[in-house]
């Protein structure tokens, strides 16, 4: 079953279609050019029944696997709703507006900052959502952070889960990456204690490992 | 008295290798909790309100409308009305409430009155500074006037550091908890013996009844040593809602407020003959670390003529103040002697690789910096590469190469350690200290199963609580000398008492057995004991726990003090756009007798990166306007990413003439050069100096503008 074809979760707020739907009723305004105040009140209004907030609303989350509910304003973040209500401590939170990679997490299949998603929109998007904690299975290590442990890739390890979580989205798109185009491709993470080395070793020796059929 | 002094090299099992950290798996897996990841049953959120002007006086405080928000449990002033806020972004008052949105929320609401004072905020020149300086007196050594008369080339220039940040990714914070009269605190420290007996006397209860736990900490840098403000609210916050509280500062909050490096500048005269022997040196530094005076320089810095004077003139500023920064002082007095003496021997068209050699004489230890100097320009091939000041090569891309010297001291704190062996052969060491990051725990378990001839995993190694036994504080690279000395201490003690159970059993006495290989045995005699398990089974059913002892300030055969330690830079610059591009950096230290060969390099590799981010991104700017900081955030205040480094290469000096001298710390030394040695290499490459670091596209532009003059 394709993604178009699953049964569409109802849809909180005032959407794009939404929108146009109800602008299109508003000719005058629209033939003119112009929203006025009034009009926007208007679709507001319109769709009040559909809108979330301010107060908590209930929604549902896709992560590592696992369908969580939780009931939260929307004005949350995703990486909020991870450390705070799912205990999922792993993203860290440190420039809290999308510079520095620390509480990067995996949504189909890209990595992102968590600090800059609002969890409703992680939620309303049906998105799988993998977190550091989702890579080890049975207990043991994933190749990328034992990879991180073994070439020392870490020092006080506030960037790490990120960086792992940023560099296992990377090799998962480009298996066989050199040591030079490592360089060029994990700039959206940071790191204060200067694990830089470590990391590009780090990730090259990963992707070779998970060539390798362990991943 | 028992031998506690290292095994010999053929005989160490351990020390000396290349071993992983022990709580990387802990790290890399997102396991690992840190002070913010603590979420304790029914904790609450804490947020302060901060002044918004840089210099005013607190007229009142109105928190009614704020306690009656949403959410909201509690409210503590940190200021009072009549008191005077010396910053943008001072605390003044704390609250919390059951979500941390609820917090921000209330914060709004709280309504303070300020009676706004004249501010400033900028480190000029002392002359451009008003009444805001504090000059000290000047120091002379030998007769500088005779030394310039001997100098045959004088050279005059002005250099300097900007204000930067300790940036830690894990912001300062807390978790408080009270339980009774007694308080647990989870704090980001580099303290965790300390800070409890600074909030206790805040909170007028006894030192005991604190207790500060802290198993991992997100980066700390020489910022973290109180128990600060916002602990003591935090606390009180708790006390006051009967539940726990958990205060994590904003990222703003924490780039203002909770750490900076002070900014150092200095018009210096350095003289030589014209074989290139220092003659003298002058300078006149100032800088600023925020209202409080800091950073007197101790000018000049490892090569010291000693005919000189120097003077330094505090600049008193309405920003965050300074912290101990990672070798305090060191990188900017670095920065501000070798930029000096680099120019010097450019005026003198000498190498400065053979400029440096000629004076080594007047550091502390020649022979270390002549070796560590070689082996640098060896890695970096610096005969091969390096050519007269101002690459020729036609075309804008200039290639450069710059060198640079440091020292530390290193030494050991005080540090005391409980080592326990247990019946059923398990072993613990437990001691008040932290693991930063530099890879203490993993040291540590190192020496105690080094000591106990036991594989790395049968150590269990307890820190990061306070109800250990007192270790100092994580600064000034004595953490590693402080702890390898009252572990090996603990463990030899520990390993006395348990060969003196177990030596009737083998008919011999104590000092003729050893404890090696996982097992308890004659010396030299594998087939005369027992496994480990054997021997510990005939403590019955009683542990054994010994102390060792770090003493502050006493000979201590384990350990020592001062490094030196070279580097050298290779960049390119673009002298269309200014921008600067790391080539390659090559670090040589030496540290005494290297533990962990891993986590000791990984100290190199990280002071190295620390270095250039410094040297070429990180500058806190302050705006006089308003008196605000401009750039407490991560998109402006910026550190290197791992494109913008280039290649670094590190060779640990190790083997006779270094590793009997025992431990030394490792935390400082590499951070202080690469400013000096990443300056170094920009002047060689474009031609003339420029005198300030960051070494930003605007600042190489503007001294290519200038073409040197002035």
């Amino acid at each position: 079953m394709s993604k178009r074809d699953e049964p569409r979760k109802e849809k909180r707020g005032l959407g794009r279609r939404d929108f146009v739907k109800l602008v299109s009723g508003t000719s005058a305004a629209v033939s003119a050019g112009v929203l006025t105040d009034a009009d926007l009140l208007g679709a507001q209004t319109a769709a009040r029944g559909k809108m979330s907030g301010p107060g908590a609303v209930p929604m549902a989350l896709r992560v590592n696997g696992q369908q969580r509910q939780v009931t939260l304003e929307p004005r949350v973040t995703l990486l909020d709703v991870l450390r705070d209500s799912l205990n999922l401590t792993g993203a860290k939170k440190v420039c809290d507006r999308g510079t520095c990679g620390a509480c990067t997490v995996i949504m189909d299949g890209k990595p992102i900052y968590s600090c800059t998603m609002l969890a409703i929109e992680a939620a309303m998007s049906g998105a799988s959502i993998e977190t550091i904690e989702g890579l080890v299975s049975e207990g043991e290590l994933h190749v990328v952070s034992s990879a991180f442990v073994q070439n020392d890739a870490q020092q006080c390890g506030f960037c790490t889960p990120g960086f792992v979580m940023a560099a296992k989205a990377y090799i998962d798109a480009h298996p066989s990456p050199t040591y030079q185009q490592v360089q060029r491709s994990l700039g959206g993470n940071l790191c204060r204690c200067g694990t830089y080395m470590g990391v590009r070793r780090a990730v090259v020796e990963a992707a070779m490992k998970m060539k390798g059929g362990r991943s | 008295m028992a031998d506690y002094a290292w095994p010999p090299a053929g005989k160490r099992g351990l020390i000396g290798k290349s071993i992983s950290r022990l709580d990387g798996p802990a790290k890399a897996s997102g396991r690992a909790k840190y002070t913010y990841d603590v979420k304790l049953p029914e904790t609450l959120y804490g947020k302060m309100v901060l002044s918004p002007y840089a210099h005013a006086k607190i007229v009142r405080i109105d928190t009614s409308e704020a306690e009656g928000m949403p959410g909201v449990r509690a409210v503590q002033p940190m200021k009072e009305p009549g008191q005077e806020v010396l910053w943008a972004g001072q605390e003044v008052v704390a609250l919390a409430a059951e979500t941390e949105d609820q917090a921000i929320d209330a914060a709004r609401k709280v309504k303070i009155q300020y009676e706004p004072l004249p501010h400033f905020v900028m480190d000029t020149e002392p002359t451009a500074a008003g009444a805001n300086t504090r000059k000290l007196a000047e120091q002379v050594d030998g007769n500088p006037d005779q030394g310039f008369g001997q100098a045959e080339v004088t050279h005059e220039g002005t250099y300097g550091s900007a204000v930067i940040n300790h940036c830690c990714l894990e912001a300062h914070g807390q978790v408080a908890q009270w339980e009774g009269e007694s308080l647990i605190v989870h704090a980001s420290t580099q303290n965790v013996s300390g800070i409890g007996g600074e909030l206790a006397r805040g909170l007028k209860i006894p030192a005991g009844n604190v207790t500060i736990l802290t198993p991992v900490m997100g980066g700390g840098f020489g910022s973290k040593f109180g128990g600060d403000t916002w602990g003591l609210a935090c606390a009180q916050l708790a006390k006051k809602a009967n539940r726990p509280v958990k205060m994590m500062l904003e990222r703003d909050q924490e780039q203002i407020g909770a750490g900076s490096r002070p900014s150092i500048y200095a018009k210096v005269k350095v003289g030589a003959k014209k074989d290139g022997t220092l003659t003298a040196w002058a300078s006149e530094s100032w800088g600023t670390g925020g209202p409080q005076p800091s950073g007197n320089p101790n000018l000049p810095y490892v090569v010291r003529p000693p005919d000189r004077r120097r003077v330094h003139t505090a600049v008193l500023t309405n920003t965050g103040p300074a912290r101990a920064w990672r070798a305090p002082n060191h990188p900017q007095m670095c920065l501000i002697t070798m930029a000096a003496l680099e120019d010097l021997a450019a005026d003198l068209q000498m190498d400065p690789l053979q400029f440096f050699l000629k004076n080594l004489s007047f550091t502390d230890r020649p022979e270390v910096y002549r070796a560590e100097l070689e082996k640098a320009a060896e890695l970096v091939d610096w005969k091969r590469k390096w050519h007269p000041r101002g690459d020729k090569t036609p075309g804008p891309i200039k290639h450069g190469l710059g060198l640079s010297i440091h020292t530390w001291g290193g030494g050991g704190h005080p540090s005391t350690c409980n080592c326990t062996i247990h019946p059923d052969g398990s072993v613990e060491v437990s001691l008040g200290s932290q693991d930063l990051g530099t890879g203490t725990r993993t040291v540590i378990a190192i020496v105690a199963a080094e000591t106990l001839g036991l594989p790395l995993e049968s150590v269990k190694v307890n820190i990061g609580d306070s109800r250990y036994p007192p270790s100092g504080a994580s600064g000034g690279s004595t953490t590693v000398g402080g702890v390898s000395s009252s572990t090996r201490r603990a463990a030899t003690n520990a390993l006395n008492e348990l060969l003196a159970k177990v030596a009737p059993s083998l008919g011999m006495s104590p000092e003729q057995l050893e404890a090696t290989g996982g097992r308890v045995q004659v010396r030299g005699d594998a087939t005369k004991g027992m496994t480990w398990q054997q021997a510990c089974a005939k403590l019955g059913t009683a542990p054994i726990t010994a102390t060792g002892q770090r003493v502050a300030g006493a000979r201590d055969e384990l350990i020592s003090s001062g490094v030196g330690g070279a580097q050298m830079a290779e960049v390119t610059v673009d002298a269309e756009t200014g921008v600067v591009r790391m080539e390659k950096l090559v670090a040589v230290q030496d540290c005494g007798l290297i533990v962990d060969v891993k986590t000791a390099e990984s100290q190199v590799y990280g002071g190295c990166i620390m270095g250039v981010c410094y040297a070429l991104y990180e500058e806190k700017i302050m705006d006089q306007q308003t008196g605000r900081c401009l750039n407490a955030d991560m998109e402006f205040y910026k550190l290197a990413g791992i494109g913008d480094i280039g290649e670094i290469v590190v060779h640990m000096m190790t083997g006779p003439g270094y590793d009997e001298r025992g431990v030394i710390g490792l935390g400082e030394p590499p951070v202080v050069s690469p400013g000096a040695a990443i300056s170094n290499a920009v002047a060689n490459a474009i031609g003339v100096r420029v005198p300030t670091i960051p070494l930003t596209p605007d600042r190489v532009l503007a001294a290519l503008e200038k073409g040197g003059k002035g």
